[in-house]
């Protein structure tokens, strides 16, 4: 089951908690995989770990050229593409009212405008192909909404959507469009909590604990796989139990 | 026969996998040649890329037939 032998995937922001064990997964599971991001040492230190079938291309999620470079990158370097994982995120929290333009404007452009360019660049040769997996990583935010993350929500929110479009205009391809969505996860984005925000978190999870980057990377080894070949347009919450749909 | 017309249909072969004989310039893509309105879509783009030229959406509406793809690219590719 959940076989990937030969697979080409790109997993962007590769080198963050959850990307990195997505990454790890997908490998584990046979894929040939590029990691991108864009810290480079930090993805060779990933590369290295993970030995055969690794390529490695930098871009800079917030930056159009970088964007539309990458996919054609990845295809070179990998000679197609069969699954892209959206997976980069940025955070710049801020009270709405408090909210800057510049922290808005960064968010939407890395979380969702590069989504979109990364997966319509993606879905050409996944159509001439006649089959593709792109898993975009949302939030369980983007469906419940968080003080201080209007932005961050907002941009979430708009990957459920975009996810539920292309899925619909690509289903005929075998292409299946799909978003995991995560809640509370130990990662960077996490460590940052103080002691108090942690256990007012944990009060909000019924499972009681913070979930673990692997726990996120087999929902997209699933979503990837042949089996979940008749599941398209979907949310996959990941979130302890913290929300339920 | 035009060299854009030869271009134009070694394309559609491609895309749509039908007998090059069916690709006449009458040949509508959709009721003719069993496009559907992704292939359509896809067509349109593998157009821009052989012959480097923009098709607009509105152009793009009104290429149903091999003929109408034929006779725009002709005027508008360089």
């Amino acid at each position: 089951m959940f076989d990937l032998t030969g697979r080409k995937a790109l997993v962007t922001g590769a080198t963050g908690g959850i990307g990195g064990a997505i990454a790890r997964a997908l490998h584990q599971q046979g894929a040939i995989v590029t990691l991108s991001g864009t810290r480079r040492s930090a993805l060779e230190e990933l590369a290295a770990s993970l030995g055969e079938r690794v390529h490695i291309v930098e871009a800079n999620l917030s930056d159009k050229d970088s964007v539309e470079a990458l996919v054609p990158a990845a295809e070179a370097a990998m000679d197609g593409l069969d699954i892209l994982v959206n997976n980069a995120g940025v955070t710049r929290d801020n009270l709405f009212m408090r909210m800057k333009d510049e922290e808005w404007d960064t968010v939407i452009a890395v979380n969702l405008t590069a989504a979109f360019r990364l997966s319509r660049a993606a879905v050409k040769g996944m159509m001439r192909r006649r089959h593709g997996r792109i898993v975009n990583i949302g939030s369980v935010v983007g469906s419940t909404g968080n003080p201080g993350q209007g932005n961050y929500a907002a941009s979430k929110a708009g990957l459920i959507g975009m996810t539920k479009a292309l899925a619909a205009e690509v289903a005929s391809r075998n292409i299946t469009v799909n978003c995991v969505a995560p809640g509370f996860i130990e990662s960077p984005m996490t460590d940052v909590l103080n002691e108090k925000q942690r256990e007012g978190i944990l009060g909000t999870i019924p499972m009681g604990r913070l979930g673990q980057g692997d726990e996120i990377a087999s929902s997209v080894v699933y979503l990837a796989s042949t089996e979940a070949a008749y599941v398209t347009g979907h949310t996959l919450h990941v979130n302890g139990g913290m929300a339920m749909f | 026969m035009s060299d854009v017309a030869d271009r134009v249909k070694k394309i559609v072969v491609e895309h749509l996998g039908v007998d090059a004989e069916k690709v006449t310039d009458n040949a509508n893509f959709i009721d003719d040649l069993g496009a559907d309105s992704l292939d359509t879509v896809e067509l349109v783009m593998a157009f821009e890329e052989e012959f480097n030229v923009e098709i607009p959406d509105d152009a793009a509406e009104t290429i149903v037939t091999v003929g109408d793809a034929i006779k725009f690219l002709e005027k508008n590719a360089a």
